[in-house]
């Protein structure tokens, strides 16, 4: 996580891939427990990847990182629960080491969002930092050459833009 | 969408992050609420006009200090709070001291006083000007403070907010205090410390909503 905070992009991936096994071992017990479906975990799963990633900077590296995601993991669990309407679903506090425990490897697992739409609604600026940096890897220099804007302003709309996109994720369903 | 196409993209050209970056965000979110109360405070009502005399100041210290400590005490625990999990981490019963230690200060000013006298002691002169000031006031603070947490990612949004509330309350009545001529510890217990309890329970119920991410 801190070579990942730090911007090393192998690291973080690797980390993003271990947490997100966990969090779909974790997503599918609490959703079959509450009589969800598990199609609905994956969508949980990628959120909470995008929640954790757009909080990441409110890690204290002083402490273990399996609280930290494990608390995201369950907002969001609590969250989807509130705004899919689940009267009286239950997520109990269990000990935070039990996320880890568990480990659910589907590769190439597949949710119901469709993150082009999502993007889609993103203003225009931030689709195109967006597009440049995470999608097509350009270096923040070339991406702000190609957009037109300067580095920063890459920087800032990747930045907001993934945070919005992380709102929209959050916001969908509301049935 | 495939979850490793979505670790793909946001692993891709991954910045290095400021972790310090709540905190920081927070401290100057308090340093400017508690200006903009005390601006506030000048703009609408003005400073009391015996400010200048000693007699005065004994009664706004205690204000201050009481108001001051709740700030402190509010923001030391929002700093844990907007962390995912920080919830764990802070104890409320802590709050709650500044509030016992004035209502028991009180109780003994009120003790040492005639009967005859508690009225005045306890309504002062202002009591409705306090009520009305101290949580309307506190809207400003209230509002940059939320941006801050907003900014962050609290997994307890009613606790995140009432500290919130808590916070904006007590700068709030830190700026009146240069105000409110009414000097009396019962009345600094009861509407001091119940509009900053109102604040608090604004924001306990105002978080869920504000503060959802």
């Amino acid at each position: 996580m801190l070579a990942g905070l730090g911007g090393d992009a192998a690291a973080y991936r690797t980390l993003l891939d271990r947490l997100s096994r966990h969090l779909r071992a974790y997503f599918n017990r609490r959703l079959s427990r509450a009589g969800r479906s598990g199609s609905e975990a994956e969508d949980l799963v990628q959120e909470t990847l995008l929640a954790i990633h757009t909080s990441r900077h409110t890690y204290d590296p002083s402490e273990p990182l399996t609280p930290w995601a494990h608390a995201i993991a369950r907002y969001k669990l609590i969250d989807y629960f509130r705004r899919t309407r689940a009267i009286g679903a239950q997520v109990p506090l269990e000990e935070s080491a039990a996320i880890v425990a568990e480990n659910d490897d589907q590769a190439g697992a597949e949710s119901s969002l469709d993150l082009d739409t999502l993007l889609g609604q993103l203003p225009d600026k931030m689709q195109r930092a967006i597009r440049c940096v995470k999608i097509e890897g350009l270096s923040v220099a070339e991406a702000a050459q190609r957009c037109g804007m300067s580095e920063s302003a890459v920087k800032v709309n990747v930045h907001r833009g993934l945070k919005a996109l992380s709102r929209a994720v959050a916001g969908r369903s509301q049935a | 969408v495939k979850t490793d196409k979505l670790i793909e993209m946001l692993s891709t050209g991954v910045e290095p992050i400021d972790r310090r970056g709540p905190s920081r965000m927070l401290a100057v979110a308090a340093a400017m609420s508690v200006i903009a109360a005390l601006g506030l405070m000048l703009l609408a009502l003005r400073t009391r006009q015996d400010l200048v005399h000693a007699a005065a100041w004994p009664s706004l210290v205690l204000k201050v200090l009481f108001a001051g400590l709740l700030i402190v005490l509010a923001m030391t625990a929002l700093g844990k709070v907007v962390r995912p999990g920080g919830e764990a981490k802070t104890s409320l019963a802590v709050l709650g001291l500044p509030f016992a230690a004035v209502m028991l200060l009180a109780i003994g000013a009120l003790a040492v006083s005639p009967s005859s006298h508690w009225r005045a002691m306890v309504l002062g002169s202002q009591w409705l000007e306090c009520l009305i000031s101290i949580p309307l006031i506190a809207v400003v603070p209230f509002a940059l403070i939320t941006c801050a947490v907003r900014q962050a990612a609290p997994t307890n949004l009613a606790r995140a907010g009432g500290l919130v509330g808590l916070a904006a309350g007590s700068m709030s009545a830190v700026g009146y205090a240069f105000h409110c001529t009414d000097d009396t510890i019962p009345f600094v217990a009861l509407w001091y410390g119940g509009t900053i309890a109102l604040c608090t329970l604004a924001g306990v119920k105002l978080g869920p909503r504000l503060l959802r991410w």
